[in-house]
């Protein structure tokens, strides 16, 4: 089963988290231990709500609004997926997850697939 | 008989050539390596130059010579060899094969044990199955599995040396264990059929291959072992299933329920071999729940309408199941029939007693069912609220908009 692990930040933990050497090597560490035992799938850290433009449709138009929106006390700051074989390995691989310490939380989400059985 | 693809008859030796080289060398993750390279090369060459003509001996020949070189060499030795190798006529590999290189029927079995062993999660027995007995790449398998090919070779090479490290040997398992451990391997083959059955058209067409090779792999378990009862029993759940599968989804990619399929769209074959297959099984096999899921299903083939379904069989199988191999998914089952029987208050009745289980608690399934049952019981409004809970219960895109579809479909009417 594939989950998600949604990375929710606020505006102090990305500053603290690249502050902190020992929290980085944990963090090469972390994702080294999960791409080993073959459950890491993938990953990308986002850039700053600040650089984010949204698009939503009026009246058939398209209205794009830019960032920054810093009402939010957490906002989306990346995910990663991984590939394991139950719910509670992957809140176990999310609880541990370096940065936590210094902020923000962790969603963890069902990826849908394109099966499903009739009966 | 069709002549065999160069790519079948690699499928079927894989396992031979792997019990060949095991029995002489005894590692494991060395001789699984050697024999994916062997198979390599043979992809390679004996399209254009013809298959040997003795096509075992030469991957075990090949195996083996990777093997040692793997042994002996630093990088740059080994590539020159390779180099050599490549050049090397494949008359020259032929060799007859010595007594002591016939494939024995235990090998298999016994390599099944291994990739299936206990002290692998279920995902790697999965991945090393396909690999080290069904013969498929790396690559194949990630794709099948939706996963980069890094993560899938990663989890291969784990499970590897996770056998190493639990002391996984290439034997058959003791006696005392050997039931225990059969219905690992039986699970695995399970599971990997149902990856493969699953998967709709499109872009998951890749994923169906998994059922093929999920029911040749269950046809060689069968053949090695024809008087277990649920091998066969487990094959002919196989058959009568993958006999539906193409009713199951509509042009759209929509899932269509069994009682609104086409039957015409059965595979009639399929459904012969599968329902031949468990009723010469059942009267003389110790029974379990392998060979009860087959008899269901051969009851619901025999239906040439859903109206014609014998529910009352199905009920009496679904409860001698119960008694066999308990668990709640065939509670669940038990209580579609029951409401066929004996109405849908019974059924819903029996669904009440499921709340408690933690197995099933806030599983799409259970509310699934709730549903069908709440609109068969006239209860209009309480069964939409139960689809849309199902809906978003579901992990499945096309179950969820199946369930959407059928709780849309109770407002508009």
């Amino acid at each position: 089963m594939k989950y998600m692990l949604l990375i929710y930040e606020n505006p102090g933990t990305r500053e603290a988290f690249f502050s902190d050497e020992k929290l980085m090597a944990e963090m090469n560490a972390y994702v080294d231990g999960l791409t080993e035992s073959g459950e890491y799938v993938g990953g990308e850290g986002l850039a700053d709500p600040s650089t984010a433009r949204v698009v939503r449709i009026q009246d058939g138009v398209p209205a794009v609004t830019d960032g920054p929106f810093m009402e939010a006390k957490e906002y989306f700051g990346g995910y990663m997926i991984i590939d394991c074989d139950s719910i509670e390995r992957a809140t176990e691989i999310a609880s541990l997850f370096p940065p936590s310490p210094v902020g923000g939380a962790m969603e963890i989400r069902p990826l849908m697939d394109g099966g499903g059985s009739e009966d | 008989m069709p002549a065999e693809s160069v790519e079948g008859l690699l499928r079927r030796l894989a396992p031979e050539v792997l019990g060949v080289l095991l029995r002489r060398h005894s590692q494991f993750d060395a001789c699984e390596d050697a024999v994916q390279e062997a198979l390599l090369a043979a992809a390679l060459q004996w399209p254009s130059e013809g298959v040997p003509e003795h096509p075992r001996a030469w991957l075990i020949t090949v195996a083996s010579r990777r093997l040692s070189d793997a042994w002996r060499a630093e990088h740059a030795r080994r590539d020159r060899e390779n180099a050599d190798f490549a050049a090397l006529p494949a008359s020259e590999l032929r060799a007859p094969a010595p007594a002591d290189e016939l494939p024995s029927a235990d090998d298999t079995l016994s390599l099944l044990f291994l990739c299936c062993h206990p002290s692998l999660s279920p995902s790697s027995q999965l991945a090393l199955t396909l690999r080290a007995v069904g013969g498929l790449t790396t690559p194949e398998i990630a794709r099948a599995f939706l996963v980069p090919e890094a993560t899938m070779g990663q989890r291969i090479s784990r499970a590897k040396a996770t056998i190493k490290d639990a002391g996984g040997t290439f034997s058959m398992p003791p006696d005392a264990e050997r039931d225990a451990r059969l219905k690992v391997v039986l699970h695995v083959l399970y599971v990997i059929f149902n990856e493969g059955y699953t998967a709709t058209s499109g872009p998951s067409l890749q994923r169906r291959d998994l059922a093929t090779e999920a029911i040749r792999l269950t046809r060689l378990v069968h053949r090695l072992l024809p008087a277990d009862g649920e091998v066969a029993g487990l094959l002919a759940l196989m058959l009568l299933t993958e006999a539906r599968h193409a009713a199951r989804t509509g042009p759209d990619g929509s899932l269509i329920p069994l009682a609104e399929q086409d039957r015409s769209l059965w595979h009639d074959d399929l459904i012969r071999e599968g329902t031949e297959l468990i009723a010469a099984t059942l009267p003389r096999a110790r029974l379990g729940p392998y060979q009860l899921q087959a008899a269901i299903a051969a009851v619901h083939a025999e239906a040439a309408s859903p109206e014609q379904t014998d529910w009352p069989q199905v009920l009496a199988l679904y409860e001698l199941h119960e008694r066999v191999a308990p668990n709640p998914m065939a509670t669940l089952n038990r209580a579609v029939a029951l409401a066929m029987v004996h109405g849908p208050h019974s059924g819903l009745d029996l669904l009440a007693t499921l709340d408690d289980e933690e197995r099933l608690a806030g599983h799409h399934r259970l509310t699934s069912v709730r549903a069908h049952l709440l609109e068969l019981a006239g209860d209009t409004a309480a069964a939409r609220e139960a689809f849309k809970l199902a809906a978003k219960q579901t992990t499945s895109v096309p179950e969820q908009r199946h369930l959407e579809r059928r709780a849309a479909r109770l407002s508009a009417g």
